[in-house]
């Protein structure tokens, strides 16, 4: 097994196989909601919805594990979105009125999302007079006629051009102009003005070849394609915003600017309709926003269904995001706090059912998707199963727990649905069903716990492609905050009228910063938590099955331990309720530790078998038993020249200009006083290095030609005495005997390592004597280059990772080897080093920095799987630098492995999120609402795998070769997901590894096509498109984000997210 | 070690070592432990050390007939009797040795024994790089004196295949008065940096090298094209580096040429006040003080990495802050097993 772990790299071709066996990089999917969002379609056939971004993004959605994405070459916004129906194509509008194609084309058995044509509107069409400006062409809407393979578009000009789908071809000589239009309206209605716009086309479900066209005047049109005559006139005059044409022909609703909609009757003849039957204001009599989009549903039940956005009273509510849905009597104002981008709903569209009988209501929102159940009375609202706002307050930390045994999980997941009741009552009502999960049931359940502003903690199922919410934790309760009021000031609004409903749970507001999540550690085994936040509350919890009410114990722990000349200048703490307080079931406070000076806490850990919890802030860090909920240790860390440390995070403007001011102030100071004091030097070069250290952040700031200062971190810079990682260990610290140990790592390259004295558990008892614990300094590290430590970790004798806490105990890990021979790691910012235990004596090392230039961001020790042998593999330090990119490194030996690039190095906030799995995965956030999510190991990937049934119209034979993407990251194994076992039909995995291609160009493995034989049925043949096998899936991974990747691919008309 | 004269007698012809000649004196005052500088006074009456076996050949050879040894504390040495005094002086300096409190009274600089010296500086690897280029060794110790440099980003145009072109660099865009970098006089103004520490900086960016160039801070190695190409001779350096360096070298020409692009720097010249002018600081070398015995800081693991890189590092800078803390005074002396860790001496390849 260790066979390998000492050679020397690069020379060895065994290892080299190895290597790409146990590595590679792939960026697989994209979690939670997309960041901005600009259109919205859904195609009813199929039953996916596409959703697409400002930044030229196109996301396919259909039933949970079911996503394709794709992005456009240019980054510009998505305006529309139309699916052709049934047929897996998408028809996208982009602001630079550029249409592109987009189809799901079936590679090995998945699908993939793929971008086949585009097509720009010339701008000076020729027979449309030479002096037409460009602008007139701009394409306002897109409607995909039902007959066939034709595209009609709108233009900001009035006319109407034609498209062929399938080549994106202008169909020239069908072009509809306005003139033409005009020609049919009565002369008083023209009266010399333009018809302006198109704003709304719109086709008939039984007669496809009328097309129902809306001018922004308010000219509404039927155009009879076929004869190529109009049919029919209506002569509005209120300035339109949307259309909609009934099901039964018998009604046009069409919606104005002025906050009103109209009914138009299509009953009568030639003549042009002059009135419509019904014209309307809702939220009149006061001036009105408009209404932007009206939908018509007809339902058998009776009645029909108005749903319309916008349209609200502008003086009073025209601030707010409004979804109007009115059927009969029944009026529902939906508020929702942010920008309403687009809606659909989901209803039957067989052109032979009389009736639309709308199931479901879907509205995009800028930060989030709303699904109403349209069926159910009172229109509840249905959760999402994917597209989470995992942004509804802002995220502050993340972390994650592999392998949660199958108990906690189950708890979590009921204590989640005692929370939303709707949750299971509603799950199988999500109405967006479309496509076919490949993926296998993954292996093992994942984690996800997000720690937000507002002072939740979310809890996330990450086992699979769509991260689903599965708890919700909030520990604002324990507090009391100024915002308790807000609850009643909602109700009565309620009251009014409008009749607002609040939707979604969208809320960036956050009550008290103070109770921002900081850090979160979980034991998986215990079901006890810490939740650690900004005003250096420390709180740990139990998780319970029922309610109970019950106090919870406070204590405080004076982290400055007397240390004078400190006055603490940020935020107050909290102050904790008193008394019995009533806990949902799921996790419940026990006993809540606050730190003081209360600065936010920087790191914690939890030793659920000790009952210990240790946790740092920029001040020092501290050690306290929960289970006798005493104080057992508390360390100053601050250095004495350190000024910025007792500032609070919320002054930080404030700060910086008070810094600057003090700076200045010192050095003048210090120049006065540096003539009488030459006596004593050493104190004079401390000070000097004082303000050369405060000195360095504004130079940066202000000179404009770059200029970095070399030179070293002294032991008083700023911050130096900030926590940043601690650390339970089962070790040697002393002599030969091992024990209990915490270990403590600060910004300046310090270590402490504390011999813990726990009270041995009586044997069959759950809980330990009431003993105290004791802890004593065992070991001082200063590092000599004292950059901040990142992470310190214990190896065992044979080179691992000690287990977490109970998992040797346990049975669910490899017990250690406790004969002796530890190490400990310790990861430095710019440095790993390995020192042996108990005689702290370095072993290995990598400068990291000294050798790339850059500097650890996050560490994380990971196993990585081979996917060649079935139970051999490695464990690894993985580890993600300032400049986006990640590295892997042997362990101990610390031998560089692999090294891909990640993240933009601009990129900060999401360098800054990263969070590593135990398996070699990671997230990290892409925008404030997404978590990208990669694998770094060649066997454990989780990423979409779908199918879909598509059937087009045409032969298959247009489906083009399409050139299989190049693999982004050479390796080019095929990927076993996330299970070991292989899917369908496959040859054995151990074979596929050996026959992994040593080129990294030989990206589609012939054997792809060789056991074509073993063709999949999962598939349906009832569409002409070619089955292929389900076999061998290739594990290839095209980001769009990654620009190297861009231009190193060589796919010649598109840039393409395959999924 | 105040008046106190041996007499013995020693075989001229076989004078063997050093080692055993220090021994056998250590043996007869019986000072079996004390560090002493060992001197003797030649035939001109100049005091001169004994500290090798040359140079204790030499001593023995000379004497005539009596070899007079002066011995004295190491601690207590008085540095500067050692040279060419003449024989009045020399009274001057019997008095000093003999009343070793004397000479603290009249601070003055202190020329220390050779490996009591510390390098500041060297060029090193003279013989394998183009004259062009420099390679310049900073040693860093402690917080004594700052490393005292900027750099920036610019351009230099270069030779290469394709004709002239223009390339990024990384240049030296300041250097701090009284910091380590303008003290040796080896880096200037505009110098363009190549490598560090062996690494070369082209496609780097200014983080980058910034970063690099802090992380081996305590053993700095950059390669520069100096700005100023006239000037390769090497001005004076107080210690002469490792290798002879000399400009004579018959390498082959190389190829690049450069000039170096002058960028507008007079802006930042009004940010130098900012700066810490140490004048303050003493100009004397300071000893490195081994102070393995103190109590206080037993548990305080000081790890100095890369110092032992050079030969002539007498001892640690074992920078001992105390620990701070008043609540675990206790805890200290739990473990007084504690020793210095020993450096680990990877030797970077240059």
């Amino acid at each position: 097994m260790m066979k390998f772990r000492f050679r020397r790299q690069g020379a060895d071709p065994q290892r080299e196989k190895l290597k790409q066996e146990l590595f590679a990089f792939h960026k697989t999917v994209e979690h939670g909601f997309p960041n901005q969002p600009s259109a919205l379609a859904f195609d009813p056939e199929l039953r996916i919805m596409a959703i697409g971004t400002r930044s030229g993004a196109v996301k396919i959605y259909g039933a949970p594990g079911v996503e394709f994405t794709g992005l456009h070459r240019d980054a510009a916004t998505v305006t529309q979105m139309h699916f052709l129906p049934g047929q897996g194509r998408l028809l996208t509008l982009l602001d630079d009125s550029s249409l592109h194609l987009w189809e799901i084309v079936h590679h090995n058995g998945c699908a993939h999302l793929e971008e086949a044509l585009s097509f720009q509107l010339p701008s000076r069409p020729g027979f449309d007079g030479a002096s037409t400006p460009s602008s007139l062409t701009r394409i306002t809407v897109v409607l995909l006629m039902a007959a066939g393979n034709t595209a009609a578009l709108g233009t900001e000009g009035g006319s109407i051009y034609f498209l062929d789908v399938t080549t994106l071809t202008l169909l020239e000589r069908q072009t509809l102009s306005p003139d033409e239009v005009l020609r049919s309206v009565p002369d008083d209605y023209r009266c010399g003005k333009a018809l302006g716009p198109v704003e709304s086309l719109q086709g008939h479900l039984r007669d496809p070849t009328k097309i129902l066209i809306g001018y922004s005047r308010g000219l509404l049109v039927i155009w009879n394609q076929a004869a190529q005559c109009v049919d029919h006139i209506f002569l509005g005059n209120q300035q339109l915003e949307s259309l909609c044409w009934g099901r039964n022909s018998g009604t046009i609703i069409s919606s104005h600017s002025d906050g009103s909609y109209a009914i138009w009757p299509m009953d009568t003849g030639g003549s042009p309709t002059l009135q419509p039957s019904i014209a309307t204001i809702p939220y009149g009599p006061f001036p009105c926003k408009a209404i932007n989009k009206i939908l018509w549903r007809n339902c058998e039940s009776g009645g029909h269904f108005i749903i319309f956005s916008g349209g609200m009273p502008r003086a009073s509510y025209g601030d707010r995001h409004c979804v109007s849905v009115l059927r009969a009597e029944t009026l529902v104002t939906l508020d929702f706090t942010s920008r309403i981008i687009d809606f659909f709903t989901v209803h039957s569209t067989r052109p032979e059912d009389e009736f639309d009988d709308p199931q479901a209501l879907a509205v995009l929102l800028e930060e989030e998707l709303v699904v109403l159940d349209l069926q159910t009375p009172g229109w509840p609202s249905v959760p999402a199963p994917y597209l989470a706002p995992l942004h509804s307050s802002a995220i502050t930390c993340s972390a994650h727990v592999a392998n949660v045994p199958a108990k906690l999980w189950a708890r979590i997941v009921s204590a989640g649905e005692q929370q939303s009741p709707q949750l299971i009552s509603s799950a199988s009502s999500w109405p967006i069903t479309g496509g076919r999960n490949l993926a296998q049931e993954p292996s093992q359940r994942g984690l996800l716990l997000t720690g937000h502003e507002d002072g939740t903690v979310r809890f996330w199922d990450a086992s699979g492609v769509a991260l689903r919410p599965l708890y919700k934790l909030s520990t604002a309760g324990l507090f009391q905050t100024d915002c308790e009021h807000t609850d009643s000031l909602g109700q009565a609004a309620e009251d009014d009228w409008p009749p607002f409903r609040k939707v979604g749970c969208f809320d960036p507001y956050s009550d008290d910063p103070r109770l921002g999540v900081q850090k979160v550690a979980l034991c998986k085994y215990t079901a006890q938590m810490v939740v650690a936040g900004t005003a250096g509350q420390v709180l740990v919890l139990e998780l319970s099955d029922v309610p109970t009410e019950q106090a919870v114990s406070v204590a405080s722990i004076d982290l400055l331990q007397d240390r004078e000349g400190f006055t603490w200048k940020g935020h107050e703490r909290l102050s904790p309720r008193t008394g019995p307080l009533p806990w949902p079931a799921g996790f419940q406070p026990r006993v809540l530790v606050q730190c003081l000076p209360p600065a936010a806490v920087t790191a914690v850990t939890l030793h659920a078998e000790w009952s210990l919890v240790a946790f740092g802030t920029s001040h020092g860090f501290g050690l306290f038993d929960y289970q006798r909920k005493s104080p057992v240790l508390a360390r100053c860390t601050l250095h004495p020249n350190d000024s910025l440390a007792m500032e609070g995070p919320l002054s930080r403007v404030k700060s910086l200009k008070k810094s600057l001011r003090q700076s200045f102030r010192r050095i003048r100071k210090s120049r006065v006083s540096g003539k009488k004091r030459v006596a004593n030097a050493n104190s004079k070069l401390q000070e000097a290095n004082a303000q050369l250290a405060e000195q360095a952040c504004p130079h940066d700031v202000e000179m404009t030609p770059v200029q970095r200062r070399i030179e070293p971190r002294s032991a008083d810079d700023s911050l130096s005495g900030v926590v940043r990682c601690l650390y339970f260990a089962d070790t040697f610290l002393r002599d030969a005997h091992h024990g209990p140990t915490m270990w403590a790592g600060t910004n300046s390259g310090s270590v402490f390592a504390y011999a813990l004295e726990v009270p041995a558990a009586v044997a069959g008892g759950e809980k330990r004597p009431e003993r105290a614990v004791e802890a004593v300094l065992g070991k001082e590290v200063q590092l000599m280059h004292r950059a901040p430590v990142v992470a310190i970790a214990v190896l065992d004798g044979r080179g691992r990772p000690l287990p977490e806490p109970y998992e040797a105990s346990r049975d669910l890990a490899q017990a250690p080897d406790m004969q002796g021979g530890h190490a400990v790691l310790i990861a430095s910012e710019e440095q790993f080093k390995v020192f042996t235990l108990p005689k702290v004596s370095a072993k290995t090392k990598f400068k990291l920095t000294a050798h790339e230039g850059c500097r650890v961001r996050k560490v994380a020790l990971a196993t990585f799987a081979s996917v060649a042998c079935e139970d051999y593999a490695e464990t690894c330090l993985a580890c993600l630098t300032n400049l986006g990119d990640v590295h892997v490194f042997s362990v101990p030996g610390l031998r560089p492995q692999v090294q891909y690039s990640c993240i933009r190095k601009e990129d900060i906030s999401g360098i800054a999120s990263c969070v590593f799995t135990r398996h070699g995965q990671g997230f990290y956030l892409i925008s404030p609402s997404e978590f990208e999510r990669f694998s770094l190991s060649a066997r454990n990937i989780t990423e979409p795998l779908c199918s879909l049934d598509i059937s087009w119209p045409r032969d298959a034979t247009r489906a083009r070769v399409q050139e299989s993407p190049k693999l982004s990251q050479a390796n080019g194994n095929p990927s076993i997901i996330l299970a070991p076992q292989s899917r369908d039909g496959s040859p054995d995995p151990t074979l596929k590894g050996a026959d992994t291609p040593e080129l990294p160009e030989s990206t589609l493995s012939p054997m792809s096509i060789d056991s074509a034989t073993s063709a999949d049925t999962t598939l349906d043949t009832t569409g002409d498109v070619t089955v292929e096998d389900v076999k061998d899936f290739l594990g290839s991974e095209e980001s769009e984000r990654n620009l190297r990747n861009l231009t190193e691919d060589e796919a010649p008309t598109c840039t393409i997210l395959i999924k | 070690f105040g008046a106190e004269f041996r007499r013995f007698s020693l075989e001229r012809s076989k004078p063997g070592k050093f080692e055993e000649f220090y021994g056998l004196l250590q043996h007869v005052h019986k000072i079996p432990n004390v560090d002493v500088l060992v001197g003797y006074a030649d035939i001109h009456g100049d005091l001169l050390p004994i500290n090798n076996d040359d140079n204790y050949h030499k001593a023995v050879s000379t004497a005539n007939p009596l070899l007079r040894i002066f011995i004295q504390k190491k601690e207590e040495a008085d540095y500067s009797a050692f040279g060419t005094d003449t024989l009045i002086k020399k009274k001057n300096v019997l008095t000093n040795v003999l009343r070793p409190d004397n000479h603290r009274k009249k601070p003055h600089i202190v020329i220390s024994m050779p490996q009591d010296f510390r390098p500041v500086s060297s060029i090193i690897d003279v013989d394998i790089l183009p004259e062009t280029h420099r390679r310049v060794r900073l040693y860093k110790y402690g917080t004594e004196k700052p490393l005292g440099f900027y750099i920036r980003d610019g351009s230099s145009v270069r030779v290469t295949p394709h004709g002239l072109e223009k390339v990024p660099g990384i240049f030296i865009s300041r250097l701090v008065p009284g910091g380590l970098a303008q003290s040796t006089g080896l880096l200037a103004v505009n110098d363009e940096v190549l490598e560090v520490n062996g690494i070369e900086v082209s496609g780097k960016s200014l983080d980058q090298v910034t970063d690099m160039m802090i992380a081996n801070s305590r053993n700095l190695i950059i390669t520069v094209r100096p700005a100023n190409q006239r000037n390769n001779v090497v001005r004076n350096s107080r210690t002469s580096g490792s290798s002879g360096q000399s400009t004579d070298n018959s390498l082959v020409g190389y190829p690049q040429q450069m000039e170096p692009s002058l960028e507008p720097e007079d802006e930042d010249s009004d940010e130098d006040d900012i700066v810490i002018e140490d004048n303050g600081v003493p100009q004397q070398i300071p000893k490195a003080v081994p102070e393995a015995e103190s109590l206080e800081s037993l548990t305080q693991v000081e790890l100095s990495f890369e110092s032992g890189q050079n030969g002539f590092i007498p001892s640690h800078d074992v920078s001992l802050a105390p620990v701070a803390s008043g609540t675990n005074t206790e805890f200290d002396t739990r473990a007084p097993d504690q020793k210095l860790l020993e450096e680990d001496g990877t030797i970077i390849t240059l």
